[in-house]
């Protein structure tokens, strides 16, 4: 095979990757704190793919557009966390039920405000011309979305770890009574991890839409892969969450340049393995 | 007046009322609505298809009034969510429950074949939408007609206008991973290598596929085109990532990737695409042109290749319930008729079917152009009266299997 | 009490019996066999759900499992009989791997395997086009014939399916009130404690997860009994996901919970769906709810609600019986 084949399925493989990062790193942050598998997800990432499109079609400025529409989802899960949320913790089975309820509204009423059609976001001008590397064209505005994410796995590893409320997370991670018991104020650090973790999904969703689209359906494609990183990465972990992230951007994007015929087993077999011989994945935190 | 679900609830009532009050002789009760199950998609991820054929049902009973001849229409609209299972249950309640005379639906291939067993035990006919080759070919149902499609029966004349028209000689094919799709390819390499052409490359995504950058990596670089057989959102996606990834190379495509209800939406990306459709909004055809100005006007889109579908349907079912003297009781009869209709002047052109109830029409090619700043499919060569086995003959066709990812074989395929 | 409870079982059980003939309309006759069915899969994600505290995301893959070999065999000339307890018999082994490779993880792992798990089948039914027709789906040729019994009419199939759940039940009762069903409560309390009492936990596990996916197989074959067809959209991460759902609202830590949850959900997907556009948003909405007010499931939670209600009404007689014992 040639060298360019490895270049251009390693830059899709680590582009692929930075906006799983996007995706799945609230999930992870919720999910490590407050043990709360939030499968509103995807639908909060498609949420904000929408929100995208529509305020990008009264000509809002790309990059503020992905911010306000990452706001705006974050809102919501404010409000799913306390008016919801709140009233069932440590309820697993109850988690479960109201987010994929809540995930079922979501959906039916982006299909409702948004019809079926699916909705282009477009990229910024200046980055629409793709580049070219080794003669082979690469999407530009691909690359851009990988540095964002390296940013923002930057940015958030100096909140985690440089920072008081970062220090106050990862007590809650470790030990959410201790931490209770030496004065952390446990209850407004939930919403404000739960906002943390939409408001990543909804940017996600802005600045995953114009590689994916908007379109029914993306809640659903999007969520199975959220859940995938963060288990091979290990909940909790924002490093794992990171190495998770690209671990499935090169499974998906080699598995299925090698061995087409593999297309539908290429994330979930290995998934499977690693939780059988390391069941709190690659770089655990804590016991999932 | 639009027909909504409780408007019809309410006709219902008010018949069955009236019937039981004044013991109305069976004679006359017979000369009641024409009862018409409506089998779409309006929930979940196929809505986009399924709601253009709603608007191609309504439009066509809101113009003629709620009629069919001289006879009221009773529609009923049941929601499968493109669910097979839901598909059958819904069929169930239509038939079982409302009583209906006949079915127009579903949208998948998948939910047709869920009820084909039932469809058979019931004898209901059925205007079907769905592309699925064999419920008109190898395992023919007697209560189908299709006045729309077979999967393949538009990509037999795109090959045939690639390889003699074109000139091309080496082409790439994409598709869903699924049988609309497998079909679809199969369809259009049969009549392109038969013409000596060359399908060099061959590959097939997950419809939940997220992202399709490390196919498109893969395409070859001297291709002379590549063609699509992707559905509803996928298509949408695929030609919007291919020009993503710069890659100019000629677009060839199935009946669904470039059409009209998401054309302006995709822009300059979609331009130059030919594909393969027995429907452009382009049509000049009057009533075409009548159809186009009302789902416009009623809408505010532009009507795509479903809602053409489903009004297609209702124009052949108004024949046929014309031909049989509005009797839709009698089965037997209803359903000779709806298979010997022929409609001169459907928005398509001129339709008829063969005995396994498939449609024989025309089969256009058309080419994405951009005129007075919009986006559309004109049509740069029409093939008459194409059906399902075209070009080749009806029972060498079908001595062979059925389209599928290994038939036709590939012997050209390049690695 | 018990002499109560018979007396309410008997009720249910007439009027269970009687429901062709109560509402007549073939439509609903089917409506009712397949609340049925599915209550069948509630019951069995429940054994594991309920009494284990092992939430799956994977069942809907016995639908594939049992109902693809079931066709299968049947296709390929076995008869109904043979290729019913072959399907059982390859479904039941296959839970007993899965169940291996589930149990390594606890908690959110044990959800991801069963999920993957049930994933892979999907694919498997999607990619396998020349065994299982891909997305076309693979056709039953025709409905079993127990002891010569035509089950193609509405109601007998109804029957034959309330025949199946009553067994079901019956056996799903059994076993939670059994040594068994205990032991495998405390491994859902206490695991540590249960295995210095020298229980061996995961065993008790396991065998649960092959109950569950035995009782989920059965299940299946009805399904495919009553659809005659079955396709990969069936056994998708939807449906299982319909499955756990159905079992969570209805109340996991009861028998009748799932029951209640099957009928709740294949109601408005089926049913109300005619009515209200926008069904999906109504299945959500109840789901958040009944969350919020019972948060542990309709069934403990309406029972939890008659309790206040007959306490109010005779509260000197109640304080009366709690004053004392306070």
């Amino acid at each position: 095979m040639q060298w360019q084949f490895w270049i251009i399925q390693t830059l899709n493989s680590v582009a692929f990757g930075g906006l799983l990062f996007l995706l799945s790193s609230g999930f992870s942050l919720i999910f490590g704190l407050m043990r709360i598998p939030n499968l509103a997800h995807g639908a909060f990432f498609m949420l904000g793919a929408y929100f995208g499109y529509s305020l990008l079609a009264r000509g809002g400025n790309f990059w503020l557009v992905a911010l306000v529409a990452g706001l705006g989802v974050g809102l919501l899960g404010i409000a799913l966390e306390r008016f919801v949320l709140r009233q069932i913790s440590g309820n697993e089975q109850g988690q479960v039920l109201v987010t994929l309820g809540v995930s079922f509204i979501i959906a039916d009423i982006c299909l409702l405000a948004w019809t079926g059609d699916p909705m282009p976001l477009p990229a910024p001008q200046a980055l629409r011309r793709p580049l070219i590397i080794a003669g082979y064209a690469f999407p530009t505005y691909r690359l851009v979305v990988l540095v964002i994410a390296l940013v923002a796995a930057v940015g958030l590893y100096f909140l985690m770890e440089r920072t008081r409320i970062g220090a106050m997370i990862r007590a809650g991670v470790d030990d959410m009574e201790m931490a209770r018991g030496v004065g952390i104020p446990v209850s407004r650090l939930f919403t404000l991890v739960f906002l943390l973790g939409s408001t990543l999904a909804g940017i996600g969703g802005v600045l995953g839409g114009p590689i994916l689209n908007a379109y029914p359906g993306l809640d659903a494609d999007m969520l199975p892969l959220a859940l995938i990183v963060v288990i091979l990465g290990g909940a909790g972990s924002l490093l794992g969450a990171f190495v998770g992230s690209f671990a499935v951007g090169f499974l998906y994007n080699f598995g299925i340049a090698l061995a087409p015929d593999l297309a539908y087993f290429v994330l979930f077999l290995p998934m499977v393995l690693v939780l059988v011989f390391l069941p709190q994945g690659l770089f655990g935190r804590v016991q999932l | 007046m639009a027909i909504n679900r409780r408007t019809v609830i309410k006709g219902a009532l008010a018949t069955g009322v009236a019937s039981q009050a004044f013991k109305i002789p069976a004679a006359v009760a017979q000369a009641g609505p024409i009862r018409i199950g409506f089998l779409t998609v309006k929930t979940g991820p196929l809505a986009s298809g399924g709601l253009q054929m709603e608007q191609g049902v309504t439009l066509f009973f809101k113009e003629r009034g709620n009629k069919l001849g001289n006879r009221a229409v009773e529609l009923h609209t049941a929601d499968t969510g493109g669910n097979p299972a839901q598909a059958r249950t819904k069929t169930q309640e239509l038939v079982e429950r409302l009583n209906v005379h006949c079915l127009i639906g579903p949208l998948a291939a998948f939910e047709a074949l869920a009820i084909d067993d039932y469809i058979r035990s019931t004898q209901t006919p059925i205007l079907t939408v769905a592309g699925a080759e064999d419920i008109t070919q190898r395992k023919a149902n007697p209560w189908v007609v299709r006045p729309s499609a077979t999967s393949a029966q538009t990509s037999h004349p795109l090959g045939d206008y690639a390889a003699k028209d074109l000139k091309f000689k080496r082409v790439a094919t994409f598709g869903d991973d699924f049988a609309f799709g497998h079909e679809c390819v199969a369809g259009f390499q049969r009549t392109f290598e038969d013409n000596g052409g060359k399908v060099v490359q061959k590959l097939f995504t997950p419809l939940n596929a997220p992202d399709y950058g490390t196919y498109i990596s893969q395409l070859k670089p001297n291709l002379d085109a590549v063609f699509t057989a992707h559905a509803g959102s996928n298509g949408f996606k695929f030609i919007k990532q291919l020009r993503e990834y710069g890659n100019k190379t000629q677009i060839l495509g199935g009946f669904t990737p470039v059409d009209e209800s998401l054309l302006q939406q995709m822009g300059d990306d979609a331009l130059g695409a030919i594909t393969g459709n027995w429907y452009s909004a382009q049509l000049e055809f009057l009533g075409n042109k009548k159809f186009v100005e009302g789902i416009q006007r009623d809408f505010k889109v532009d009507p795509g290749v479903y809602a053409a579908e489903t009004y297609l349907c209702c124009e052949v079912l108004e024949q046929a319930v014309k031909d049989a003297g509005g009797k839709v009781e009698d089965k037997a009869a209803f359903m000779k008729a709806l298979k010997t209709v022929k409609v001169p002047n459907t928005i398509r052109g001129p339709v008829s079917f063969d005995e396994l109830g498939n449609v024989v029409g025309n089969s256009y090619i058309r080419k994405v152009e951009k005129k007075g700043g919009k986006y559309v499919n004109t049509v740069i060569k029409t093939y008459a009266d194409v059906g399902q086995f075209w070009p080749y003959k009806q029972d060498e066709f079908l001595k062979n299997p059925v389209y599928s990812r290994d038939f036709p074989p590939s012997k050209n395929l390049e690695n | 009490m018990t002499r109560w409870n018979a007396i309410w079982l008997a009720i249910v059980a007439a009027l269970l019996i009687a429901v062709p003939t109560v509402i007549g309309n073939e439509f609903y006759v089917n409506m009712a066999s397949q609340v049925l069915i599915y209550a069948l899969f509630a019951l069995s994600i429940n054994m594991m759900l309920g009494y284990g505290g092992m939430v799956s995301l994977g069942h809907a893959g016995y639908l594939g499992l049992a109902g693809y070999a079931c066709i299968l065999l049947t296709i390929n000339g076995f008869d109904q009989l043979s290729a019913a307890i072959l399907a059982l018999a390859f479904s039941t082994v296959m839970a007993g791997f899965f169940g291996m490779l589930s149990l390594r993880a606890p908690g959110l792992g044990f959800i991801m395997i069963t999920l993957a798990l049930g994933q892979i089948v999907w694919g498997i039914a999607y990619r396998a086009n020349d065994l299982t027709g891909g997305d076309n789906g693979l056709r039953l040729p025709a409905r079993p014939m127990p002891f010569g019994i035509d089950l193609n009419s509405a109601p007998r199939f109804y029957y034959f399916a309330l025949a199946v759940v009553a067994v079901a039940l019956f056996f799903i009762w059994r076993f939670s009130r059994s040594p068994f069903g205990a032991s495998l409560m405390g491994a859902r309390d206490q695991p540590r404690r249960m295995s210095m009492l020298g229980h061996n936990v995961w065993l008790i596990r396991w065998l649960t997860f092959v109950l569950a996916g035995f009782w989920g197989s059965v299940a299946s074959l009805l399904f495919v009994y009553y659809n005659l067809f079955l396709s990969p959209h069936a056994l998708g991460l939807q449906q299982s996901a319909e499955i756990l759902l159905m079992a969570i609202l209805g109340g996991a830590s009861s028998l009748a919970g799932p029951i209640v949850g099957a009928a709740i959900i294949t109601l408005v997907k089926n049913v109300i769906s005619s009515y209200v556009e926008r069904w999906n948003t109504l299945l959500g909405a109840i789901f958040v709810i009944v969350i919020i007010f019972m948060p542990y499931g309709l069934v403990p939670g309406c029972r939890e609600l008659w309790r206040r209600i007959a306490q109010r009404r005779k509260p000197s007689a109640s304080k009366a019986a709690s004053e004392p014992a306070a």
